[in-house]
C-alpha cells in the first residue's frame, strides 16, 4: 500500500472527501456572508446564529410542534396548532423562516445603520446574535437535541477506498446546487445585476424606479436564508444545538475574507478548498485544524490583500 | 467662581476629583475592593482600546490575545519564576508589546474591517499557541498565583494594599492616556481617524503612526490583564479568547467612543452588570448583555458619557441663545 | 445653564451609574445567624444540562429535608452562573466569602473553575465541596485542608471504564481526546489502566475543542483496527463524536466507551446512537427503590430525571447540613472533622467516607446503554454491568502528589 508520509493513499483520499464535505458547509455559509457583505457593506455576525435557527426550525418539524393547548399561567388556551414536518419539506420552511427573521432584522435594526461605519452593523449583528443564542440555551440547554438522517439517504454507499455515508454525498450536492444557484442568479441574471447596481449607487437606481429598499431587504433575507439552508443540511449531521454557530461563525468569517469580501465565487472555491485543506490537517497535525485557516488568512491578507477573488473597494 | 467658568475643561476635572475621591474612599464606605480592582482592570483595557478605536480609528478584533497574553507572562514570572510583582507586571507589559509590534505590523497594511480581521485571526493563533503552550496549563489555567511583596517589601496579599496600588496604576495610565491624547503625536492620530488621506498628503508617515498607536494600545491591554493576575490570583484561556475582545468593544461602546470617562464608565457598568446579574439572572445574562448591545449600537451610539456630553452642549448651546 | 451646576449633574450621573455598577458589590456583613449556602455552576453554557438549574432544584431538596433551618437558624441558597469563566466563579466566591457570609462552597461544572475556587475557599478557610468539577488534582497535586470531590473524578472514571472493559476483553484501545488539559488526563488516567489490565493502546488523535465534525478522526480511529474507542472528551464534543461513529458505521466494527458521559447526554443522542456503548458514573436513578423514589421527586420538578451530578449535590449539601446539625457549629473545622468522621449514607452512597485528601470515597458503576428493545420507560438507559468498589476506583496514597495527605 502506497503511503504519502506515513499516511495510506487511501486513507488520505478519505480523509480529502471527508474535507470536501466540509468544505461544502463553509461555501454555503460564506456564500450567503459574500452576499450580505458584497451587496450591503455589513458585516453580519448574526449569521451563524441563523444558521443555528434553521437547524432548531427542522428539528422542530420532525420533534412536531404541538400548540393545541398553551398553558399561559392558569389559563388554557386554544390555539389549534400542530404541525410536523419532514427533512424535505423542512429544506424548505427552514429557509423560509430564516429568510422571514432577517427581513424583521433589516426593516427594524439595520436600516438605521447603513448610512453609519460599517463597524455598527457588525455590533449590532454580534449583539443579536449573543440575545438569539441565550434565549436558546434557556429553552434548550445546551447538550442539544439529536436529528435523524431521512430515510432515504441513510446508509453509506462503499466508494472503494473509504465507506461514505449517503448523507454526506448529498450535502456535497445540494450544496454545489445551491452555490450555482446563488452564483448564477447574482452575476447572470437581470435580477442580480439590478441588485448589484441598486447597492452600488442606490439614487441612481431608484430613480430608474427600482424599489431599491426592497431589493436590500431581500438581499439580507436572502443571505440569511441561506445559512438558514445551511443549518437544515447540517441538523443530520451534527449536533443540533444553540452553540453550533458560533462554534464556526469564525471561520467562516476566515473563509470569506481569503475568498474576498465582495466575492461569491471567491467564497464558494474557498469554502471548497479550505474544507479540503482543513481534512488534510486534521490527519497531519490534527491539533492544529481549528487554527489552519486563520493561518492561511494571515498569509493570503499578506500577500493578497483584497482576498483571492476579491476586488479592494 | 471665575475658576469654573474657563471651558468644560474644569467642569469636567471637577467631576475627576470627586471621582477619585470616592475610589479612594470606596473600601471604607462598604464598596467591595476587589470588585473595584477588577473593574479598574478592565478599565485599564477598555481605555487601552479605546486609545485606538476612538481616537485612532482602529477596531482590533483580537486585543484579548494582548490582555490575556500578558496575563498568562504575568502569572508565569510570578508563579514559576518567583519574581516580585512590579518586575512580573513589567514582564507581561513587555510581552504584550512584543506582540503588538508583531500584530500590529501585519495588520496595519489594511484598512478598515479587513484590519479587523487580520487582527482576528492573528490574535486566534496567538491564543491557539497559550491553550498548546505546557506554560499555560490548558482549560485549568495558571490556578493560585501568590501576588508576593511589591518591591520585595509591600505584601500584596492584603486586599487593601493591592486595591490602592491597582488604583494608582489606574490613575497613572489614565494621566498617561491623557498625556498622548492632547499631544501633537495625538492630534496627528486624530487627524488620521477623520480623514487619512489628507494626513498623508500632508507628510505624515501614517503607518508609524499608527504601529506606535497599537503597541501602547496593546501594551496598555497587557497592563490592565497583567494586574487582574494579581487581584483574582490567576489567569486562563478565558482571557484570550475572542469573546473576551468582544467584551471590550461593548465596554468602549457603551461607555462612550472616544471620551476619556467612556471606557472607564463601559468597563465598571459592564463588570458591574455581569457580577450583579450572576447571582440574580443566572443564565439570562449572557441574553441580557446582547440586549444591551443591540440596544447601545441603534439608540445609544454616543454611549453613556457621549449622550451626557452631548447633552450638556444643548443645553449650554439654548443658554447661550437666551443670553 | 452655568458650568458648576453641569459639572454637577454630571457627577450626579456619573456617580449614579457607579452606584449601579457597584451594586452588585455592596452586599451586607456577615450575618452569623444563617447557615449560607453558596452554589456557582455553569448555568447557560455548554455544561449547563448535567448539573446546572437541576443542581439548584437537588440542593434546595437537600435544605427541605434538613427542615430548611438547624438548631433556630434558617438555612440560605445563593446561586451564580460563572459562565465557564474562573474569573467570574474566583471573584464571585471570593465576594461571598468577605461579604456576604457564606459558610460553604458547592462547585458545580468545569474544572478550571473549581481549581480557582478551591484556592479561594482554602485562603478564606472554609469549605468547598466539588460535584461537578473532573479534574482529579482537587484532590491531587493541587489538593487543599477544606476541599471535598464528592461525586467523581477523572481517575474514577477511568479505573471504571478502562480497568473493567479492558478486563471483560476489551484489550486494544484507541483514543479520541480533546486536546486540553482534561482531555489528556482523562486519557493518559485511562491509558495507564489499560495498560495495568493486560491491554494496549494503539494510537491517539488529538481534536481540537469544540470541532464540529468528528469523520475524519474516526476514520483514523477505524484504521487503527482497536476493539474500543476511548471518548476522552466531554459534552457537546462527546455527542458530536458519537452521532458520527454511528454515521460511518464505525460502531460495527469498535465499541464506545464514553469516558465522560452523563445521562443527560444518552438521553439528548437517543438510545439507538448510543446503544451498547460503555461508561462509568457515580449513580444510576433507576437502581434502587430509594433512587427511584428520589429521581421521581426530581423529575416532578424538573420534568426530566437526574443525573448523578443532580444527586451529589444534595447528597453533599444533606451531609455538610447533618454535620453541622451534629456539632451544633458552622465553624469550617469542626464541621469539617465531624465530615471526615462520618459515614456518607444516603441515596447517593452507601458506605460512603471522606478520605485524607479529601476524596469522598464511593463505590463507582460501569454501565452500557441499553438497547432501544430494552428499555421499558423513559430515562431507563443503563444496565448496570460492574460495581467497582470503594477505594478501588480512587487514586492510591502511594500514587497521590497530595501535600495535605501524608
Amino acid at each position: 500500500m502506497t503511503e504519502i508520509f506515513g499516511v495510506p493513499v487511501q486513507a488520505l483520499l478519505g480523509q480529502l472527501m471527508l474535507g470536501l464535505v466540509n468544505g461544502s458547509f463553509y461555501a454555503m455559509l460564506s456564500l450567503g456572508l459574500a452576499v450580505i457583505f458584497g451587496l450591503l457593506g455589513v458585516v453580519n455576525f448574526a449569521h451563524g446564529a441563523m444558521y443555528m435557527l434553521g437547524a432548531y426550525v427542522a428539528w422542530l418539524g420532525l420533534d412536531g410542534v404541538d400548540l393545541t393547548h398553551v398553558q399561559v399561567g392558569s389559563q388554557v388556551l386554544n390555539l389549534g396548532i400542530q404541525f410536523h414536518f419532514n427533512f424535505w419539506t423542512a429544506l424548505l420552511v427552514g429557509p423560509l423562516v430564516v429568510g422571514l427573521v432577517g427581513v424583521v432584522v433589516e426593516k427594524l435594526l439595520l436600516k438605521r445603520l447603513y448610512k453609519l461605519d460599517p463597524l455598527y452593523g457588525l455590533l449590532l449583528t454580534f449583539g443579536l446574535a449573543l440575545i438569539v443564542q441565550g434565549v436558546f440555551l434557556q429553552f434548550y440547554g445546551s447538550s442539544g437535541q439529536s436529528y435523524d438522517t431521512p430515510e432515504a439517504l441513510s446508509g453509506a454507499i462503499n466508494l472503494g477506498f473509504m465507506i461514505l455515508p449517503k448523507y454526506r454525498g448529498f450535502v456535497i450536492v445540494a450544496s454545489l446546487v445551491v452555490c450555482f444557484g446563488t452564483w448564477f442568479l447574482i452575476e447572470r441574471t437581470r435580477l442580480g445585476a439590478l441588485l448589484r447596481a441598486g447597492t452600488e449607487n442606490p439614487s441612481l437606481v431608484q430613480a430608474f424606479g427600482v424599489n431599491v429598499p426592497l431589493m436590500v431587504t431581500l438581499t439580507y433575507a436572502g443571505g440569511a436564508a441561506l445559512a438558514g439552508l445551511a443549518g437544515v443540511l447540517a441538523a443530520p449531521v451534527i449536533q443540533v444545538t444553540p452553540l453550533m454557530g458560533s462554534n464556526l461563525i469564525i471561520v467562516v468569517f476566515a473563509v470569506v475574507v481569503i475568498g474576498g469580501m465582495g466575492s461569491i465565487i471567491g467564497s464558494i472555491v474557498t469554502g471548497l478548498v479550505l474544507g479540503v485543506l482543513e481534512g488534510l490537517t486534521r490527519v497531519f497535525y490534527p491539533e492544529a485544524s481549528n487554527v489552519v485557516v486563520f493561518f492561511i488568512m494571515a498569509i493570503v491578507l499578506m500577500i493578497r490583500p483584497a482576498g483571492l477573488f476579491g476586488k479592494e473597494k | 467662581m471665575s475658576w469654573l467658568g474657563n471651558g468644560t475643561q474644569r467642569a469636567g476635572k471637577i467631576v475627576w476629583i470627586l471621582a477619585l475621591a470616592f475610589l479612594l474612599a470606596a473600601p471604607f464606605v462598604g464598596v467591595y475592593p476587589i470588585f473595584v480592582a477588577q473593574a479598574l482592570c478592565f478599565a485599564i483595557f477598555a481605555i487601552a482600546f479605546n486609545l485606538l478605536l476612538g481616537y485612532t480609528g482602529l477596531l482590533s478584533f483580537g486585543h484579548a490575545a494582548f490582555f490575556g497574553g500578558a496575563a498568562y507572562v504575568t502569572a508565569w514570572l510570578l508563579q514559576a519564576q518567583h519574581l516580585t510583582p512590579e518586575l512580573a507586571l513589567v514582564g507581561g507589559v513587555l510581552a504584550a508589546a512584543g506582540a503588538g509590534v508583531v500584530i500590529g505590523a501585519i495588520a496595519i497594511r489594511r484598512q478598515g474591517i479587513y484590519f479587523a480581521m487580520v487582527t482576528l485571526a492573528l490574535a486566534y493563533m496567538l491564543s491557539f499557541f497559550f491553550l498548546e503552550a505546557p506554560f499555560t496549563g490548558g482549560e485549568n489555567g495558571l490556578q493560585g498565583i501568590e501576588r508576593g511583596k511589591l518591591f520585595g517589601l509591600i505584601s500584596l496579599e492584603n486586599d487593601l494594599a493591592l486595591y490602592y496600588f491597582v488604583l494608582a496604576v489606574f490613575v497613572a495610565v489614565f494621566l498617561f492616556v491623557l498625556r498622548v491624547v492632547h499631544s501633537p503625536y495625538g492630534q496627528v492620530l486624530k487627524a488620521i481617524r477623520e480623514n487619512e488621506p489628507r494626513a498623508i498628503s500632508l507628510g505624515y508617515n501614517v503607518d508609524r503612526y499608527k504601529l506606535l498607536a497599537f503597541v501602547l494600545s496593546a501594551s496598555l491591554a497587557g497592563l490592565g490583564g497583567a494586574l487582574k493576575v494579581l487581584v483574582l490570583h490567576l489567569a486562563t484561556l478565558q482571557d484570550v479568547r475572542w469573546e473576551q475582545s468582544g467584551e471590550v468593544i461593548l465596554m468602549t461602546l457603551l461607555g462612550g467612543l472616544g471620551t476619556f470617562a467612556g471606557p472607564v464608565v463601559g468597563a465598571f457598568t459592564v463588570v458591574g452588570l455581569q457580577n450583579y446579574l450572576s447571582d440574580r439572572a443566572g443564565s439570562w445574562t449572557g441574553v441580557i448583555i446582547g440586549c444591551i448591545f443591540v440596544l447601545c449600537v441603534v439608540a445609544f451610539r454616543k454611549g453613556i458619557v457621549g449622550e451626557l456630553l452631548a447633552w450638556q452642549q444643548r443645553r449650554a448651546a439654548a443658554a447661550r441663545r437666551h443670553d | 445653564m452655568s458650568k458648576p451646576f453641569s459639572a454637577a449633574l454630571k457627577t450626579v450621573a456619573i456617580a449614579c451609574l457607579g452606584a449601579l455598577g457597584l451594586a452588585g458589590a455592596a452586599q451586607a456583613q456577615i450575618s452569623g445567624d444563617v447557615i449560607r449556602i453558596g452554589f456557582i455552576t455553569d448555568l447557560s453554557g455548554v455544561y449547563s444540562d448535567i448539573d446546572g438549574q437541576g443542581g439548584i432544584e437537588a440542593i434546595k431538596m437537600a435544605i427541605a429535608d434538613a427542615g430548611g433551618s438547624i438548631a433556630g437558624k434558617k438555612i440560605e441558597l445563593v446561586t451564580a452562573d460563572h459562565q465557564n469563566k474562573p474569573d467570574v466563579a474566583a471573584s464571585k466566591a471570593r465576594e461571598w466569602f468577605d461579604t456576604a457570609g457564606v459558610d460553604i462552597l458547592i462547585a458545580g461544572t468545569n474544572s478550571g473553575t473549581n481549581l480557582a475556587m478551591s484556592k479561594v475557599a482554602a485562603e478564606k478557610h472554609k469549605i468547598m465541596i466539588s460535584v461537578g468539577g473532573g479534574t482529579s488534582a482537587l484532590t491531587n497535586e493541587q489538593c487543599t485542608p477544606t476541599t471535598i470531590h464528592w461525586a467523581y473524578d477523572t481517575t474514577a472514571l477511568a479505573k471504571g471504564t478502562g480497568g473493567a472493559v479492558t478486563k471483560a476483553g476489551g484489550k486494544t484501545w484507541y483514543f479520541l481526546q480533546a486536546d486540553y488539559a482534561f482531555g489528556a488526563a482523562l486519557e493518559s488516567d485511562t491509558a495507564r489502566v489499560v495498560e495495568a489490565n493486560g491491554g494496549k493502546v494503539l494510537g491517539v488523535v488529538k481534536h481540537p475543542l469544540s470541532a464540529s465534525d468528528f469523520s475524519s478522526f474516526l476514520l483514523q480511529a477505524q484504521a487503527s483496527k482497536a476493539q474500543i474507542l476511548g471518548l476522552a472528551n466531554a459534552g457537546g464534543d462527546t455527542i458530536n463524536a458519537i452521532k458520527a461513529a454511528n454515521e460511518f458505521g464505525i460502531t460495527k466494527s469498535m465499541k464506545l466507551a464514553g469516558l465522560l458521559m452523563f445521562i443527560q447526554d444518552v438521553h439528548s443522542l437517543g438510545l439507538k446512537t448510543t446503544q451498547g456503548m460503555y461508561l462509568t458514573d457515580s449513580w444510576y436513578w433507576n437502581k434502587t427503590p430509594e433512587t427511584r423514589a428520589w429521581g421521581r421527586r426530581y423529575f416532578d420538578i424538573m420534568k426530566k430525571m437526574p443525573g448523578s451530578l443532580q444527586a451529589g449535590d444534595y447528597s453533599a449539601v444533606a451531609n455538610y447540613l447533618a454535620a453541622v446539625k451534629a456539632t451544633g457549629t458552622d465553624d469550617t473545622d469542626k464541621v469539617l472533622a465531624k465530615m471526615k468522621a462520618s459515614k456518607v449514607n444516603d441515596v447517593f452512597a452507601k458506605d460512603g467516607w471522606i478520605r485524607g485528601d479529601g476524596s469522598m470515597i464511593h463505590d463507582m458503576y460501569l454501565m452500557q446503554v441499553k438497547t432501544p428493545e430494552a428499555s421499558k420507560e423513559p430515562w431507563d438507559y443503563y444496565n448496570v454491568v460492574e460495581t467497582i468498589k470503594g477505594e478501588a476506583a480512587w487514586t492510591t496514597k502511594a500514587e497521590s502528589k497530595c501535600a495535605a495527605w501524608k
